[in-house]
């Protein structure tokens, strides 16, 4: 995997360089930048004031700080003063106050785990001592599958079968966005429409239901990504400065999703671990009136079912009774099923679409979909929206032109989901192999001492390991989490970055290891986890 | 929205004195109505709630009358109606009124819960709900519902709008067929097993968002061979995107806040209108070129359209430029290139320089790339930014791949963050790899394409020129854009519409006309003929004649 040289400096630079366009940095600044302008910082001043209120989510990430060991090697600061002190009396041109923002914006361990990963990824010949990825949502158990179906059929997928002929027209010609584009992807929808009626209503078995619940292909916009999806709903539902509400602990991707370019906020709603992290619709009208208090307007909630750290499935009643809230305020529901084909465990999976009967207002409901985790594709990274809105339909086919899927990864996604017999044998040993792993990772981590929350979907295990913190805080959580990632060399995601409320949990995500990796991890928490029990 | 909460409250005070204690919210809104009356009573409040609240009461008392006189339902079913609630005002009724949005009259049945009405999307969706029909996008729309087709459907509507390259589609299938196996997969099918399971790792999992480095060193190498090897590119300093589109959304977010400016040369492409402005908010300033210059631009003009944005009190952060010029075709020289980087150091702004055709060019005249001057300038490289499309020179539209290559670092960081909203998909990104290392075929690809285009361009413009209708110098692009003031009724843009229109409908050709692209002189269209073929040519030319001679006899 190739990572950008800069990125590096990129992601760690903020902690430790004075930024000529951050106004924290004022101070340090002059000694640096004599003959700026003053507008400059005016302008970041404005920012600063107007973003305020984005920025201040309750928890905020820690700064980078806490990862000291790189940033010693890290010294862009002197090439770029450099070439600022070239720039005539002018002063240098600044970016745009939202731009300097975000890369200001410090990184959640989320991301700094997922950064030292990719410098130093943990290889059982070539790397045995580099980190183990337990922190990114990949699903690597099938690859093998795919491989086979790859090499059997990518021939004929790409270029038709031999003595065909060959529509090139198909790949390389325009495939023009602003919606116009989706009249030529129709057959690619088809394809995930049924694929994900196969995945989401598959318990489905009465006939006559299986009828009223279909999914419609022309009620799908394609996207690069379910992160654009996101991001395209958010924009269309909300405007600047207008809030989702959404269960925590909740899916770390979603701060940037959601916030980082539309200004929309996110409202937490906690559940806690007595409920089995379990949404309750009481914690949800609290949520709603402290945000009206505030004067923020909601306008919608998001919930992933099922839901990403955790990995519970949102039982039939509470989905019911979510609908019902949302009518009640009027507000919009976004539902993230992306993970509905990797439910392993007997528990019944509920599709949105199953519990949208007669009485519910449908045009408030939109589902969010995508191939990268249930058919283990993330990089070909195509998304799904699936709305019951119209406008919202119009509006997201027009925003396609800003991400839209690369047409040789149509073709070859409508070869493979029409290989309809492939397709179902995929998913049922997607389903056994995560399974298999799931047990054995939860089983590891309790010979350890540390419990899971029974889960039945997903690639988590959603660990409490507040007996090996310190103290019991936020510190504490993230003090273990660097322990885990600088001395075991296992990247897993601390609670805090899914702004869980309890502290000492922790996501671990198993199905991008082998079975045979498995005691080599528990290895290396067990001596951290030794460590912390001797110390208290 | 502080007035309206300020009339509503009152309202319930008028309408029944005891429904004020019903609710502890409207009690909570009265008091904060009577807090300022008191100030004002007392002269602390000052001049603003003195004129305000008046006001305020005064438009409650209209409101309170008409509502009496009509006796409207909603107000008296719902006198406690909740003031945050998400009220059916404003943005719904815009929503409403736009045609070809129908709201759904069965929605009403649908929802028998829902007293407050259907819910609302954002209000700043209106304008991209709006902007959905200018001629351009009907235009394009229409090919695709009755597209010509010599043999299956030859009364059918040629294209001539759409900025797309075929002229090699040929090469590309020719080397699709021999590579997209090992292509996608790497190496043989049945290689050793090592090297396949790192290749199908490489496809499948996830990859960095902003574009693998493999074919961010093969997009510099195929850059840099574009431009003559002018210029080498330095891969570190480059971003993938789904497409050019997101590229200049991108850095028009990461330069410009939401209400600030960009100067924008006119012709301009019309797709600018929303890469720019839909989700950033960054308005445009339209700096017009005319036909006496042949459409290029002056610094003069420049200076004007920034001058008049800082009088309108808007902030100016760049200057856009597509080189070659998208509508009409012509290149920027050295010293244009040379004064605009010196306009844009003295305003302290940005330069977004769009070069999607540069390999595209076709005429004698030198390209010269921004990159070109930095790289040998070396002053002041944080404010230019440069956008490139793979898929324009290589005729590889449907790959959709673009480029950003910025020597800010700032920008940089941002817009890699950025990249996760639109990144190409990874069995592209491999299949382009092995593409553009394929030195021989994009060898073959770049001659072939600017000798093929220039055929069809010098064909082209020569059919025109037959029909009386003269076009702009141009040296580059997919397009000729041509002057055919001659032909329209009126000197004017209904003029120029009325002309598409025909063209659209009776000649069955779909053409760009020069409003759309905000050209300031009436009578200029673009005709794109980069997806023609040779033979293509007379029938158009021909429906192009049919319009001609009625108009001049009705002239």
């Amino acid at each position: 995997m190739n990572i950008h040289p800069n990125s590096k400096g990129s992601i760690f630079r903020r902690g430790n360089q004075p930024n000529p366009h951050d106004p924290t940095s004022n101070t340090r600044r002059t000694t640096h930048q004599p003959d700026s302008t003053k507008i400059h910082r005016n302008e970041t001043h404005s920012a600063t004031t107007r973003h305020s209120s984005s920025s201040n989510t309750p928890s905020n990430p820690p700064s980078p700080s806490s990862s000291s060991p790189n940033l010693a090697e890290l010294s862009r600061t002197s090439s770029r003063l450099s070439l600022f002190s070239r720039v005539g009396s002018s002063g240098p041109v600044s970016v745009s106050s939202r731009a300097s923002l975000i890369v200001r914006e410090n990184d959640s361990p989320y991301y700094i785990g997922l950064e030292k990963v990719s410098k130093d990824p943990y290889d059982k010949e070539r790397n045995p001592d580099g980190i183990i990825q337990l922190g990114l949502s990949e699903n690597r158990l099938c690859f093998d599958l795919i491989e086979k179906w790859m090499v059997e059929n990518v021939r004929e997928a790409m270029v038709g079968r031999d003595g065909e002929h060959l529509s090139i027209n198909g790949i390389a010609a325009y495939q023009p966005s602003d919606g116009l584009m989706e009249l030529k992807v129709v057959k690619l929808r088809v394809s995930v429409t049924l694929l994900f009626m196969m995945i989401a209503l598959a318990g489905f078995m009465s006939q006559v239901m299986r009828k009223v619940v279909s999914l419609d292909p022309s009620q799908i916009v394609l996207t690069a990504g379910a992160t654009p999806a996101i991001e395209i709903l958010c924009f269309c539902l909300a405007d600047h400065g207008n809030a989702f509400l959404i269960p925590t602990p909740y899916y770390p991707g979603f701060d940037r999703d959601v916030r980082l370019r539309t200004g929309v906020e996110l409202i937490p709603v906690h559940c806690r671990s007595a409920d089995n992290f379990l949404l309750s619709v009481t914690a949800l009208e609290q949520a709603y009136n402290q945000a009206r208090k505030r004067g923020v307007k909601v306008r919608g909630i998001l919930i992933s079912n099922p839901s990403n750290p955790v990995g519970n499935i949102l039982p039939r009643e509470t989905l019911h009774n979510i609908l019902v809230f949302a009518q009640e305020k009027n507000i919009h529901i976004i539902c993230d099923e992306i993970f509905a084909g990797s439910v392993y465990r007997g528990e019944e999976f509920v599709s949105m679409p199953e519990i949208l009967v007669e009485e519910f207002d449908k045009n408030r409901v939109h589902i969010i979909y995508g191939l990268s985790k249930d058919l283990c594709l993330p990089g070909f990274r195509v998304g799904v929206i699936y709305s019951y809105n119209k406008n919202v339909l119009a509006l997201a086919k027009r925003l396609t032109r800003f991400s839209s899927i690369s047409a040789p990864s149509q073709r070859l996604l409508i070869s493979m989901l029409s290989d309809t017999k492939f397709i179902e044998e995929f998913i049922k040993t997607n389903k056994q192999r995560i399974q298999k792993l799931h047990h054995s990772f939860v089983d590891g981590l309790k010979q350890l001492g540390i419990q899971c929350i029974e889960s039945s979907a997903g690639f988590y295990c959603w660990a409490n390991m507040s007996e090996l913190i310190s103290s019991y805080g936020e510190k504490g959580e993230l003090d273990l989490w660097d322990k885990l990632l600088n001395i075991a060399k296992v990247n897993v995601t601390p609670g805090s970055a899914c702004h869980c409320i309890e502290p000492g949990w922790f996501r671990c995500c198993f199905t991008t290891l082998a079975l045979e990796d498995i005691p080599v991890v528990m290895k290396r928490i067990r001596k951290v986890a030794e460590t912390c029990k001797s110390l208290s | 929205m502080t007035r309206s909460r300020l009339s509503r409250t009152r309202s319930s005070q008028h309408d029944e004195e005891t429904k004020q204690t019903t609710t502890t919210s409207s009690g909570g809104t009265a008091m904060r109505v009577i807090v300022p009356l008191q100030g004002v009573v007392q002269g602390r409040g000052g001049l603003f709630l003195g004129s305000v609240i008046p006001c305020a009461l005064f438009y409650f008392l209209q409101l309170y009358l008409r509502g009496k006189h009509c006796d409207d339902p909603t107000d008296q079913g719902d006198p406690t109606r909740d003031p945050n609630a998400p009220s059916p005002s404003g943005s719904a009724g815009k929503l409403a009124e736009l045609p070809g949005f129908p709201r759904n009259s069965s929605r009403n049945l649908l929802s028998p819960r829902s007293p407050r009405g259907p819910v609302l999307l954002s209000g700043r969706v209106n304008e991209m709900v709006k902007s959905g029909d200018s001629p351009y996008y009907a235009g394009l729309k229409k090919v695709l519902e009755d597209p010509y087709d010599e043999a299956g459907n030859p009364n059918g509507v040629i294209q001539l709008g759409m900025d797309e390259n075929k002229l090699t589609l040929d090469l590309v299938e020719e080397w699709f067929v021999e590579n997209a196996k090992e292509a996608i997969l790497g190496g043989g099918g049945g290689g050793g097993g090592e090297g396949e399971e790192l290749s199908i790792s490489g496809i499948a999992a996830y990859q960095p968002s902003h574009g693998l480095m493999q074919l961010k060193v093969a997009v510099a190498g195929f850059m840099s061979q574009i431009m003559e090897n002018a210029v080498s590119f330095d891969p570190s300093l480059m971003l993938l995107t789904a497409g050019a589109n997101p590229a200049i959304e991108m850095l028009s977010f990461c330069l410009a806040d939401s209400g600030n400016a960009f100067l924008v040369p006119t012709p301009y492409y019309p797709g600018f209108d929303r890469d720019v402005k839909w989700r950033t908010g960054v308005e445009i300033i339209p700096v017009p070129c005319r036909s006496a210059d042949n459409f290029s631009l002056s610094i003069a003009a420049l200076d004007r359209g920034f001058n008049q944005a800082k009088k309108r009190g808007l902030k100016v952060r760049g200057i856009l430029i597509s080189n070659p010029s998208n509508p009409v075709g012509n290149l920027l020289n050295r010293e244009t290139l040379y004064s605009l980087l010196d306009f844009a150091r003295e305003k302290n702004i940005h330069i977004v320089s769009n070069e999607i055709f540069a390999g595209s060019t076709h005429g004698s005249e030198e390209f010269v790339s921004m990159a070109e001057l930095i790289d040998s300038n070396y002053l002041d490289r944080d404010r230019v930014h440069i956008v490139y499309d793979l898929s324009k020179d290589l005729s590889l539209s449907g790959f959709r791949v673009g480029v950003i290559y910025s020597f800010n670092n700032n920008v940089l960081a941002a817009a890699k963050k950025l990249t996760r909203f639109s990144s190409v998909s990874a069995p592209s990104q491999h299949l382009l790899v092995s593409l553009l290392s394929d030195t021989e075929f994009v060898q073959k690809s770049i001659k072939n394409n600017r000798v093929r285009l220039q055929k069809m361009y010098v064909a082209f413009v020569a059919g025109l020129k037959q029909l009386g209708i003269e076009c702009a110098k141009s040296n580059g692009g997919f397009s000729c854009w041509a002057d055919m003031s001659e032909l329209i009724n009126s000197y004017s843009v209904k003029g120029e519409l009325e002309l598409w229109d025909k063209l659209l409908n009776t000649a069955k050709l779909n053409v760009t006309p020069g409003s759309c692209c905000h050209c300031i002189e009436p009578g200029w269209f673009q005709f794109f003929f980069a997806n023609l073929t040779e033979r293509d040519i007379p029938v158009v030319m021909n429906r192009i004649l049919k319009i001609v001679s009625v108009c001049k006899a009705s002239s």
